[in-house]
């Protein structure tokens, strides 16, 4: 505990490029980048099997065996093919680790809109792209999001390996602290992460109410 | 008017789920398609709009072979209701309403207004258009499903079994509700159910199917229960269907007798000089007050002062099933036949009442 007061009372934390505030811009810089990266891959790709069921297994299996990717292995090894000095080590892995539960909920939320539904859609004379958007994405969102929050928060705990690498965000804090044996900086930097994993969380339970149906939620108001 | 022209649905694998059907629909009326499971009933409607494309044959609507129409454009002008209803559940009640018309880009302002003016048809109150369909029971879903399918106002309506998800009390109301737009409106409805008594209210034709997805027999509800084609349509029938004959025929033409209707102030002398065991008493306004038992009337004095027993009524409207209750449920044997009044115009017995119906 008396770490971390000294860590947060420490004014020379609070400003300048190794300052906290900097240092959680550059933490959400990296993991929004990678999250981003991961829902673009993820989210078309999850709804495209879903909806057609073609593909399915490879998806899945694939997705499931990216999520056994040690992390930091993949860091040093994206590192030796690429170098230090980019931020590619850092994008590739925390890529990896968010597509594996975006792909998986959004392909499962999808498959899962129910039958009738989509028959009724068709019957209607709804395309194929308009029972998608309209009827299956909709229905399925509270996975989607469930995937999203799911990606979002472990991306946002393992972007300190950024630190491994040279690079920013909040892992300097804990590396640098274990280097110079300054702990109080590596607890501060420790709790920093779990505090900004807990708001990223927040963030999607907020989210969740304004892009979820109240008819799917299954409550008004 | 909707044509089967030599239609055959074969799955790979072999299973022919439609063999060979010709049928025609004629506009304006209640189409039933019935059949036990697996008869090919719902393949055959589906076919309609394409849900399902035919192996061999061809479908026309109006004369145009639905095959050359792409699926969406031919499905917007096809009103549609399932089982499940299968109302969106991210949408309120009047977007859930407006689907067709929104697809076919009518004005946002257009859409909205005859989409509540939808809910009023189908009886349901404008207030739960800003509801979701979690909100509302079964049977109001399922009306809700009914109007989405009207919306765009498609001369085709097709039910694949839309009410058989609801308890048999709701059915009913729904089953009404459905005649009595129908009998506004004049659409070409195709119906399947696999029940036979949905089929005989509600159609007026029914075609019955066989398993392997043959046509056993199409008919008016009438000519079917009197006459089925052969012993699969007979048992389908049901062992009733006698007694399920007369609930089509109305009671109006049955034939009356009023030598037994005597008023109140009528002297019992007189009264003992009719030939009939039973004497209906009827007030000032002709109106029947029960039966007298001619043998047993008081030695002096009027009508009025006879002992009576209760009387059993039916209308003009009713049914020949409504009547023959009327007259079983009294211990005269006889029903009265009533006025919208409530004046007796006549009695008839049981006999007369079985009678009527081989006359």
């Amino acid at each position: 505990m008396n770490f971390l007061l000294d860590f947060l009372a420490n004014p020379e934390n609070w400003s300048g490029p190794y300052g906290i505030p900097q240092r959680v811009l550059e933490h959400l810089e990296f993991s929004g980048l990678a999250l981003l990266l991961a829902a673009l891959i993820a989210l078309p790709v999850g709804m495209l099997v879903g909806y057609t069921g073609r593909g399915a297994v490879i998806a899945v299996v694939s997705a499931n065996a990216a999520r056994a990717l040690p992390t930091l292995g993949l860091v040093v090894l994206v590192v030796l093919l690429f170098g230090v000095g980019t931020t590619a080590p850092v994008l590739i892995p925390l890529v990896a680790l968010a597509v594996p539960p975006i792909l998986v909920n959004t392909y499962e939320g999808v498959r899962g809109a129910d039958a009738d539904l989509q028959d009724a859609a068709v019957g209607m004379g709804m395309t194929g792209p308009q029972v998608l958007f309209r009827v299956c994405v909709p229905v399925a969102m509270p996975l989607i999001l469930l995937g999203m929050r799911t990606a979002a928060v472990q991306v946002v705990a393992t972007a300190t390996v950024a630190a491994f690498v040279g690079l920013g965000g909040l892992g300097r804090f804990i590396i640098d602290g274990l280097q110079t044996r300054d702990f109080s900086s590596t607890v501060g930097g420790a709790v920093l992460v779990a505090v900004l994993a807990l708001a990223v969380q927040g963030a999607f339970v907020a989210a969740q109410r304004l892009l979820v149906s109240p008819g799917v939620r299954g409550q008004v108001g | 008017m909707i044509t089967f022209e030599g239609v055959t649905k074969r799955y790979a694998g072999g299973t022919v789920a439609v063999a060979d059907l010709d049928l025609e629909v004629p506009n304006g009326e209640i189409t039933v398609f019935v059949g036990p499971s697996g008869c090919g009933k719902t393949t055959s409607l589906r076919m309609i709009n394409r849900m399902i494309d035919p192996t061999e044959g061809r479908i026309l609507l109006n004369g145009v072979d639905v095959a050359t129409v792409d699926p969406p454009t031919l499905r917007r002008g096809i009103g549609y209701v399932i089982q499940q209803a299968g109302l969106f559940p991210h949408r309120k009640i009047v977007d859930n309403v407006a689907t067709v018309p929104h697809l076919l880009r009518w004005d946002k302002r257009k859409a909205r207004e005859r989409a509540m003016e939808l809910l009023e048809l189908v009886g349901l109150d404008p207030g739960l258009a800003g509801r979701y369909p979690f909100q509302l029971s079964g049977g109001q879903q399922q009306r809700v499903g009914v109007a989405r399918a009207l919306a765009a106002d498609p001369p085709v309506l097709l039910m694949d079994e839309p009410f058989s998800a609801v308890d048999p009390i709701v059915r009913t109301s729904l089953q009404d509700e459905l005649l009595r737009l129908q009998s506004e409106l004049r659409k070409t409805i195709v119906f399947v159910t696999h029940d036979i008594d949905e089929a005989i209210k509600l159609g007026d034709r029914i075609a019955v199917f066989k398993v392997g997805g043959h046509l056993a027999q199409v008919a008016g509800p009438a000519t079917l229960l009197a006459d089925p084609a052969d012993d699969f349509v007979r048992e389908f029938l049901g062992r009733d269907r006698g007694i399920r004959r007369l609930s089509l025929v109305t009671a109006g033409e049955v034939r009356l007798r009023d030598d037994n209707l005597i008023a109140e102030r009528t002297d019992v002398v007189e009264a003992r000089d009719r030939d009939a065991p039973w004497l209906l008493v009827l007030d000032k306004d002709s109106r029947p007050r029960g039966w007298a038992r001619t043998s047993e009337l008081p030695a002096a004095g009027t009508m009025a002062e006879a002992a009576l027993t209760p009387y059993h009524g039916f209308g003009r409207d009713d049914s020949l099933r409504g009547a023959l209750d009327a007259a079983v449920l009294s211990v005269t044997g006889l029903a009265v036949a009533l006025d919208g009044d409530g004046r007796a115009v006549g009695t008839v017995s049981r006999e007369d009442l079985l009678g009527g119906l081989h006359g």
